[in-house]
């Protein structure tokens, strides 16, 4: 093969060396990290399958996976919003659209800690606006940070306003690439907005509406910065209201359970691992479908 | 929008009978239009009402953070809500720096988000260059040896990051807050892709003026992949700014964290003072929300585009 000599090399070689020591060599380390046993005081001794068979039988693990899905499933609800949110968004001529678009955007790149902050205020059981304006409508609201299941619900409600914009502006670029007479030819066949929407919108949209639910699913299976800020890390609804994640982080840097983490981290990667392959699965039969 | 509505019209005016234009095409636009919109000017009260609404919810936390942040802590905890503060209390903002370590947290935010990003374009557009433009032995596999970390989800690389850099003896330090993020598959990817859609003309032109290849790559192709550097930029600096998991695992110090895993730092205290809270936050996001309002339709499409935070 007729090379380029020495530059390549000397292009690449920083770059390929730091994702060597700091990505690829880890994995593998973790990988073997979960088929090993650590000591109080550090050093470690082979285990084989030992931390798996711990980790499915740990009513913890289910829990944490329950969680992590009841979580998924709310801020999935956010998708049906978003589909509606950007056909409104694509109507030709409308106006402010700019002004909507940074408006729905704003949460999504704010820091995360710090948006928690004004959250937890708002979900506080005592004098948060939420439970005030229930009360309005006769509904006596829980204490929403301390209460299992309550907690996760209220996680939720932040993740899906933070992730709603993304969606939004997501599908929004799918629906530019409808082509209008599809819909002119509707409203001279007399076809309602609704109809047009169910028959031309949702059909055509269905690789986007597709694409936003698996990186919806995929960053909600990494839940750990909204639960950590919102719950706070002393909060003892924690230990029933933590995701997969704060359940991997707590067993490997507060319990510091370098091999039953490792196994954690490994159960997390099969799940990503899994979905990402029905993403490929289907986006294939959809373009074949074409 | 602007895009789409001026395909609408185009096409419109294109089916207009032949007769019908000989009366002047650019009324006739206008009148296309106007009939347009008026067939569709009820709905665009509906779309203003649910959009200006949903805005008005989207945007409504940061209002009521600002609104705390200027009132007394017995406001925030008023039972009935206090919706403006008797007094702007504006002394909140200055406790922020007696009640946190602010301007140090700030400094480090800045100093590892501008690293990162500096060391991310610089050796993502290299190797993505080499990988897309280069040929030479092993790049197959170099190239899905850096890209299969794109499949992998943070956790599991996280414990041995952690190892290594406590290894260097880096915990509680800048270096270690930045190292593994000087790095990146995703930023390698795009900016490979970037590459791979760019002319060889170019590059053969200036091979035959003589230019060795760092040239060529940094006098000729990499001005031209400035829009994808530009969504690289923002993503990193994003990312860096807002990440919390690693700075907590790194730092124990809250001198030494990032402002993000400061924040974090002051929740759980039995006596919470809200309003300095709120100001911190406040102060903490402005940069980035600040950012993104100048920049705003290049982050958006950035963002979109690229799938990821």
């Amino acid at each position: 093969m007729a090379g380029d000599g020495i530059w390549p090399w000397l292009f690449i070689a920083p770059l390929v060396a730091g994702i060597s020591v700091f990505y690829f060599w880890p994995v593998l380390q973790t990988a073997f990290y979960s088929l090993t046993d650590w000591g109080v005081f550090g050093g470690w001794t082979f285990a084989g399958f030992a931390n798996y068979v711990t980790l499915f039988a740990d009513p913890a693990l289910y829990l944490s996976l329950g969680n992590t899905l009841l979580y998924t499933a709310i801020v999935l609800l956010g998708i049906p919003i978003a589909v509606y949110l950007a056909s409104l968004l694509n109507l030709p001529g409308l106006r402010f659209a700019g002004l909507y678009r940074v408006l729905f955007f704003l949460p999504y790149v704010a820091m995360p800690t710090a948006v928690a902050m004004v959250w937890r205020v708002i979900f506080n059981g005592d004098f948060g606006l939420l439970n005030h304006a229930l009360a309005i409508v006769g509904i006596d609201g829980p204490y929403w940070i301390s209460t299992p299941g309550a907690a996760t619900v209220a996680v939720a409600i932040v993740g899906l306003w933070s992730s709603l914009g993304f969606s939004m502006i997501v599908l929004a670029a799918g629906l530019k690439n409808i082509p209008p007479e599809m819909y002119e030819a509707a409203e001279l066949d007399g076809a309602t907005r609704w109809r047009q929407f169910r028959s031309i919108t949702v059909p055509l949209l269905t690789p986007s509406i597709f694409f936003v639910t698996i990186i919806t699913v995929i960053s909600s299976f990494q839940l750990f910065d909204l639960l950590y800020a919102i719950l706070g890390s002393s909060n003892p609804v924690l230990p029933k209201s933590m995701s997969l994640v704060y359940f991997f982080y707590r067993e490997g840097f507060v319990n510091n359970d370098k091999g039953y983490a490792a196994a954690i981290a490994m159960v997390i990667f099969l799940i990503i691992g899994i979905v990402t392959a029905i993403q490929f699965r289907l986006q294939k039969r959809w373009v074949q479908g074409d | 929008m602007t895009d789409r509505t001026t395909f609408v019209r185009t096409r419109t005016v294109d089916s207009v009978p032949a007769p019908v234009l000989g009366r002047g095409a650019p009324s006739t636009t206008a009148r296309t239009a106007r009939t347009r919109r008026g067939r569709r000017g009820g709905s665009h009260v509906v779309a203003h009402l649910v959009l200006g609404v949903g805005g008005l919810l989207m945007a409504f936390p940061f209002v009521w953070q600002i609104i705390m942040s200027l009132s007394t802590n017995t406001e925030v905890q008023s039972v009935t809500p206090v919706f403006w503060p008797a007094e702007l209390q504006w002394d909140n903002y200055a406790r922020v720096f007696d009640r946190l370590p602010f301007l140090s947290q700030l400094q480090t935010s800045v100093t590892i988000t501008v690293i990162r990003t500096v060391a991310q374009i610089l050796l993502c557009t290299l190797a993505g260059y080499a990988f897309a433009r280069m040929r030479f032995r092993g790049r197959g596999l170099l190239l899905a040896l850096v890209l299969s970390i794109l499949m992998v989800p943070s956790q599991v690389y996280l414990l041995s990051q952690y190892q290594l850099v406590q290894g260097f003896g880096l915990l509680d330090s800048l270096g270690g807050l930045v190292l593994p993020g000087l790095f990146s598959a995703f930023g390698t990817f795009l900016m490979r892709t970037a590459f791979l859609a760019m002319p060889a003309e170019l590059e053969e032109a200036a091979r035959l003026d003589g230019a060795n290849p760092f040239q060529i790559f940094w006098k000729v192709m990499l001005p031209l992949a400035m829009p994808s550097i530009s969504v690289l930029a923002i993503t990193t600096v994003l990312w860096s700014w807002n990440e919390l998991l690693w700075p907590l695992v790194v730092t124990t110090f809250s001198e030494k964290m990032p402002l993000s895993a400061g924040l974090a730092t002051l929740i759980g205290d039995r006596t919470t003072d809200y309003p300095v809270v709120m100001a911190a936050s406040l102060l903490a996001m402005a940069p980035v929300l600040i950012l993104f309002i100048v920049l705003q339709r290049r982050v958006i499409d950035g963002l979109a585009s690229s799938g990821l935070k």
